[in-house]
């Protein structure tokens, strides 16, 4: 019986989980690796280091079911998005650290280049320190000789996707998924914009090919690398969106709400970016719509880490639960800024609403809560271009994955503000299932979308129960904390 | 093999008195004289107990009282939401291969406490019950959690004619102790059965229970029988897979 192999590179870890036929998880691995902090506001990995990881975890996912490379039929590939990193075409040596999407260093770099819509048009994207060209840009500006080096073409540039392509097949392409987040792809061609990159002021000569999501680029150990899609777009395609109007939202790092908006570009009046959802092999690209909160799994992280209040994230749920409410405490963790629908580089965080009365366990309830707040501003941003467009109605249920939904204080808070029913499917994994979908169709392991939608199960499902009142003065409250973040960072700020 | 270590004795006798102890802080002069032993003897007890942690003094040559590393000994249960996060994965497998509705239970007082519940694979309107308390003695997650912990205290209800009596639970602990699963059939709800097995901590401590349930004629091949091998068998998998996410078993 033969098995399909997700590799999941992300922002804290890389893993490997090998699916059966029916969808259902047989094995799993995974390896941390390092968080580096140079300075407040950047963030890198080390390139090498993940490499090094993504091989141990497929060994370790192999030999946990006792399985060997022939058993596989095909390898699929999902990523953190945007984290860029650069290096030279012979040794295969980063030139520099990766730079990680929530980095904020080319904040002065975005300033530069003027109104936030500029490439709004072509790339869906508005300007803002989260995506890739910006970040090779400072690459190309600050790491000496690398502009040079790079215009002789001794150096390729690829988001994580392509890194792991380039060190499994030897092929330096990317995805569509992935390359929509570059500012640098054209949404309508999906190919890279002369504007653009000229724009961006980065050599074409180092991008990688765009390919498909769903094909064989090569092979590794003589199995086939048949996907590569962004984490959230794997996400979609796991909870198997398919159709105009289905979506999805993955709680991890950062939360991500995805709606596949079928076979056009819809371009969003509030603040949501404009995304490719997937494409399959030759057939057309399916798009989305995105709203992407910077900032959730990652509180819980931070006051686990940084306040240390919590030993494990699952505890702050028993933490939460020892008081019957936030206390009248709002934490908004705008970490690096904010996200949408408010795309505010100056934001940083506030816990708002402090009285002597709070305690930690009100403290835990309103990092939980904040997930859920910074759902509804999304929710409510969606909502709004689906009138404008007068595509689909409301949103009626949430489809969630992610680790964060194993906690049902959150699950449930995030219905009671949302007003609607929230779903999780019977695979929480839906990044890594996405992936192995993708693989598995290039490869033929499933013939048909249907057939992957066959295996999409309800596992649990949270039903709204918050007065209306209350709903309303919560959120009142929580727009209120957050007009007290904007504008915090000053010109003279580092 | 040898008797028993008389330091550790006097060391546990100090702890058990700094526990009970009305204010809690005690001197060496005061525990000297209510265990009968000598000052230095008792100095040297808790000289050493404050290397270790188990005791602390507020200042220096004050009064003892217990220390944070032995609270953090007696804390390190398992958290019932780490749990979950912990199995979440092999839950939703479970559920897939069984076609049937999965629990997580930990023993709370004298019930099972359902910490986690994936519903059946069918899309059917289900409702969540995590929260939940189960009567141990008539649910394959209790007997399986009983089996290898505590009995508890109480009066063991009879929920059909097909409820076991204290002395037939007793004899099926044994039962469940050899094979490390456990199944309840019509002993709960008439035409409803259950399988279950024990989840282990790094220590090899039981810390939880993982099952399946539903209705007879799905779960077992005759009404009197108990439920299929290859339920059970994806059962005990589940088991073990999150047992090795908690570091309980190597791979």
């Amino acid at each position: 019986m033969a098995y399909i192999a997700a590799i999941d590179q992300g922002t804290t870890s890389s893993r490997c989980i090998v699916f059966d036929q029916a969808g259902g998880i047989v094995s799993v691995a995974q390896r941390e690796h390092r968080q580096i902090f140079p300075r407040p506001g950047w963030v890198e990995h080390d390139a090498t280091e993940i490499w090094t990881n993504v091989q141990a975890v497929v060994r370790d996912a192999l030999s946990h079911a006792s399985l060997s490379f022939s058993d596989i039929a095909a390898f699929g590939i999902t990523n953190q998005r945007e984290t860029t990193v650069v290096w030279d075409k012979a040794t295969g040596e980063p030139v520099h650290n990766a730079i990680v999407w929530q980095d904020t260093r080319t904040d002065a770099l975005i300033r530069q280049f003027g109104d936030q819509d500029r490439f709004r048009e072509r790339s869906g994207l508005p300007l803002a320190t989260y995506f890739s060209g910006p970040k090779l840009r400072w690459l190309l500006d600050n790491v000496e000789g690398l502009r040079a080096r790079a215009d002789r073409g001794e150096v390729l540039f690829g988001t994580m996707d392509t890194w792991l392509i380039w060190n499994l097949t030897g092929r330096h392409v990317t995805d569509v998924t992935n390359a929509s987040r570059t500012m640098l792809m054209n949404l309508e061609t999906l190919d890279w914009d002369s504007e653009l990159v000229d724009a961006m002021d980065v050599p074409r000569e180092m991008l990688p090919e765009i390919r498909s999501s769903s094909e064989v680029y090569g092979t590794y150990e003589g199995v086939p690398v048949a996907s590569a899609l962004g984490d959230q777009q794997a996400a979609l395609f796991g909870q198997t969106c398919f159709e105009a109007g289905e979506g999805k939202c993955t709680y991890g790092t950062g939360a991500f709400l995805l709606i596949n908006t079928g076979d056009k570009p819809v371009r969003s009046q509030n603040g949501l970016l404009t995304t490719v959802g997937y494409k399959i092999g030759d057939e057309p690209a399916a798009y989305a719509l995105e709203g992407a909160i910077a900032v959730t799994g990652a509180l819980v992280q931070w006051f686990r880490d940084k306040v240390g209040l919590i030993s494990s994230a699952a505890e702050i749920e028993t933490l939460a639960r020892t008081v019957d409410d936030n206390g009248g405490a709002y934490f908004v963790p705008a970490f690096s800024g904010l996200f949408a629908p408010h795309w505010r580089s100056d934001a940083r965080g506030v816990i708002a609403g402090l009285t002597g009365y709070i305690s930690r366990g009100h403290l835990a309830r309103a990092v939980l809560e904040a997930s859920a707040w910074q759902t509804r501003e999304v929710v409510d941003a969606m909502n709004a271009d689906a009138v404008n467009a007068h595509s689909a109605a409301d949103l009626t249920a949430l489809r969630v994955d992610g680790g964060m939904t194993a906690n049902n204080l959150l699950m449930q808070f995030l219905s009671d503000v949302l007003d609607v029913p929230v779903v999780r499917p019977i695979v929480a994994e839906t990044t890594c299932l996405g992936a192995a979908y993708a693989a598995g169709l290039a490869v033929g392991y499933w013939s048909t979308t249907d057939e992957l939608k066959a295996n999409w199960h309800k596992a649990a499902e949270w039903e709204p129960s918050m007065e209306p009142a209350a709903r309303d003065r919560g959120y009142r409250k929580w727009k209120k904390a957050v007009e007290r973040t904007v504008g915090w960072m000053d010109e003279d700020d580092d | 093999m040898p008797g028993p270590i008389q330091s550790i004795q006097r060391a546990a006798e100090v702890l058990k008195l700094l526990a009970h102890g009305g204010a809690h802080q005690l001197s060496v002069g005061e525990i000297s004289r209510a265990l009968d032993l000598a000052k230095p003897t008792v100095h040297g007890i808790l000289r050493t107990l404050q290397e270790v942690g188990f005791v602390e003094q507020e200042v220096e040559g004050g009064k003892y009282r217990l220390g944070a590393a032995l609270f953090q000994i007696g804390t390190s249960y398992l958290d019932g939401n780490e749990l979950r996060a912990k199995a979440l994965n092999w839950s939703d497998t479970l559920a897939m291969r069984a076609r049937e509705a999965v629990r997580i239970g930990v023993m709370h007082g004298k019930h099972v406490l359902v910490v986690h519940h994936v519903f059946r694979p069918d899309n059917s309107r289900q409702t969540l019950d995590t929260g939940a308390l189960l009567p141990w003695h008539a649910t394959a997650l209790g007997k399986a959690l009983v089996a290898f912990g505590e009995w508890p205290d109480g009066d063991l209800q009879a929920f059909t004619r097909h409820t076991l009596n204290p002395e037939e639970l007793h004899t099926g602990m044994n039962v469940v102790r050899d094979r490390d699963w456990a199944y309840d059939l019509h002993e709960l709800v008439e035409g409803e059965a259950s399988v279950a097995a024990p989840i282990r901590d790094r220590r090899g401590v039981v810390v939880g229970a993982i099952g399946i349930s539903g209705p007879v004629e799905r779960l077992c091949d005759s009404p009197e029988q108990p439920p299929r091998l290859e339920l059970v068998s994806y059962v005990r998998e589940a088991a073990r897979s999150v047992s090795r996410e908690l570091g309980g078993l190597s791979w």
